[in-house]
């Protein structure tokens, strides 16, 4: 063990500690604010006096959020956008990365190194912007699938962890019959249920979180995802305050407003909602899931 | 040529056939990811050409003529060349002065706090913001700060005086950087934290025997255990100087600031995909993608000389 003596470890073990709990509340502090503002009464919030805890309950910001179509409709096009893109960048991360942990796979070394390269050297965005437009997939939710359907920094992850798979496990179903298909559908697959999660997590976080394909590629405010309409809303300040206005004025005189920013941040929770669901339960799988991508190979 | 080593070559081609036939079914697998490659990776940097010529829409990339360097000449010469270099460098630079040595010290500091679940705990912690989309957390910084923010209510609270951060252009990079720092604190910090727990504990035991006390251990034990990852990461981070996060300075950026926050992708998505000129942009982008790959070789190489280790 290391040793621990010393009176000036342990004050720096006290500072330590104070410290890391400043770190985590600062962290925190941010979306605890948003949501004790979301849930409180309307003219507290306007007055200012919520800052540390929720004042009154309101739910009006909620209810507001829910009247809106383009939210809703907004919220299920995210649905719908992470879960196809996430099973795309699934299947088609696995044909890769099969492929490429194969010792005995002529040509692994050649394709590897065309795609890191794409990692450092991409066309741009005009380019891009040109392709995925000629290839008639602008306004359709292709155009957010299809051109990330690999992130080449999880294929390696991926890769790396299929390489850790036994040989001989291959070497045994080959010689058993099965051709690779089904060397990686019944064998590889089933032993890879870790990796398969986290590669789940991350792409599904990245097509939940996406905004700027969408800004580029969607002109229909129907098809917007919950990131734009978010965007839209607390950075272009535009649909909401008429949704505002209309709620405010449909409410009869006397009744609890409902604030901006309550409005805002109820929003802001929602779009987070998901993430902040299944955090808690998934996080302590990350630690094994990005050490395994290491660039070398 | 003689017999024997005609047979070798021989033997040689058959054995890469039957490597070939015997792959069949990984060739097969990775046609859809290779076609992929070739449209969505590859054919957007065949799509570079139009860098080189006078892009109109109506003639298609194909029947625009060359221009040459024109494109980039004119670049050189645009008095915004300066300013867009100059705003992504510094940014960049920040983050690599003021951002990537924070997750250092946090995970050194993590692994001094004695208790492991409270280290979990910590950890897990400091992961959240990073899941977070960067809508939010440039919603939270424009609200957070905006004339009726809490950050302003706590300012006039004591008795100072409302400030508009947002559109401040002597506020824009720290607000970049220290949102950045938030967000990735903790998940940057991942790879040092498990490059730590794999130190050799006998190091350590080493390291006490000869009376280090515990700053000395982290100087002469931790920290040459870790700079193999350091170094790795700081290539990347070199790597990435030009490619600073685009989607974060596009959504705190506005008009008042573009004098400090406008950089070369937010011009070019401006100027070119809402402005229309195509080439004129593509090259601009290209000039940063090349500078930003000879950057990424660069930082590579000194890393090999130096004797670190390198990403290749």
């Amino acid at each position: 063990m290391r040793q621990n003596k010393g009176v000036g470890y342990r004050i720096f073990q006290v500072f330590n500690i104070i410290l890391m709990i400043a770190i985590c509340l600062v962290i925190l502090f941010p979306i605890y604010y948003m949501f004790i503002v979301s849930i409180s009464d309307g003219v507290a919030v306007m007055t200012g006096q919520v800052t540390l805890h929720p004042v009154g309950f309101s739910l009006r910001a909620y209810r507001a959020a829910m009247k809106d179509s383009y939210f809703l409709n907004s919220y299920w096009n995210t649905i719908v956008i992470t879960v196809s893109g996430t099973i795309v960048n699934l299947v088609m991360t696995a044909l890769f990365a099969y492929p490429l942990s194969r010792p005995d796979f002529y040509g692994r070394k050649l394709l590897m190194r065309c795609a890191v390269f794409t990692m450092f050297f991409t066309g741009g965005m005009i380019p891009t912007y040109m392709l995925v437009t000629n290839l008639g997939l602008g306004n359709t939710y292709w155009a957010l699938i299809l051109p990330g359907a690999i992130s080449v920094y999880n294929m390696i992850i991926m890769r790396t962890f299929f390489e850790g798979i036994p040989f001989d496990l291959t070497e045994a179903a080959y010689i058993d019959g099965a051709n690779d298909v089904r060397i990686l559908c019944s064998v590889i697959l089933p032993l890879s249920k870790p990796i398969i999660w986290t590669m789940v997590l991350f792409y599904a976080v990245g097509h939940w979180n996406g905004f700027f394909n969408a800004l580029l590629y969607l002109t229909d405010k129907s098809q917007y995802p919950i990131q734009l309409f978010v965007r839209n809303v607390v950075l272009s300040g535009d649909t909401l305050s008429m949704a505002m206005t209309t709620y405010n004025s449909s409410t009869e005189v006397g009744a609890e407003m409902l604030s901006e920013s309550a409005a805002k941040y109820a929003i802001i929770i929602m779009s987070m909602l998901p993430i902040l669901v299944v955090f808690p339960i998934v996080s302590r799988h990350f630690k094994s899931g990005v050490m395994i991508g290491a660039i070398k190979g | 040529m003689s017999s024997t080593e005609m047979k070798i070559r021989s033997a040689r081609r058959s054995q890469l056939r039957d490597k070939l036939i015997r792959g069949r079914w990984l060739y097969l697998m990775a046609l859809l990811p290779i076609i992929y490659f070739l449209v969505f990776k590859f054919g957007p940097i065949y799509g570079l050409q139009i860098a080189f010529r006078n892009f109109r829409v109506r003639r298609g990339i194909w029947g625009s003529e060359w221009v040459g360097l024109e494109y980039f000449q004119q670049y050189l010469a645009d008095p915004s060349f300066w300013v867009l270099v100059r705003n992504t460098i510094v940014l960049g630079l920040g983050q690599i002065a003021f951002v990537f040595p924070c997750p250092i010290v946090f995970a050194l500091l993590l692994n001094e706090v004695q208790s492991k679940s409270g280290q979990r705990i910590i950890q897990n912690i400091s992961y959240l913001p990073h899941f977070i989309s960067v809508v939010v957390v440039a919603s939270m910084c424009s609200t957070f700060l905006a004339r009726d923010g809490i950050i302003n209510q706590m300012i006039v609270a004591v008795g100072g005086e409302a400030h508009l951060f947002m559109q401040d252009p002597g506020w824009f990079r720290p607000i970049y950087w220290l949102s950045n720092l938030w967000q990735e604190l903790g998940w940057s910090a991942i790879i040092y934290v498990a490059a730590l727990t794999n130190v050799d504990e006998q190091l350590y035991e080493a390291a006490v025997i000869d009376g280090a006390n515990r700053w000395q251990q982290t100087v002469h034990v931790t920290l040459p255990a870790i700079k193999p990852t350091i170094a790795i990461m700081f290539i990347m981070a070199v790597g990435n100087i030009m490619s600073v996060s685009f989607e974060k300075v596009l959504l705190l950026q506005n008009e008042l600031t573009y004098d400090v926050s406008d950089i070369i992708s937010t011009f070019v998505y401006r100027k070119g995909l809402s402005g229309g000129q195509y080439s004129y942009t593509t090259a601009i982008d290209m000039f940063s993608t090349v500078t930003n790959f000879v950057m990424l070789l660069v930082a590579n190489r000194v890393c090999r000389m130096l004797g670190e280790s390198s990403l290749w």
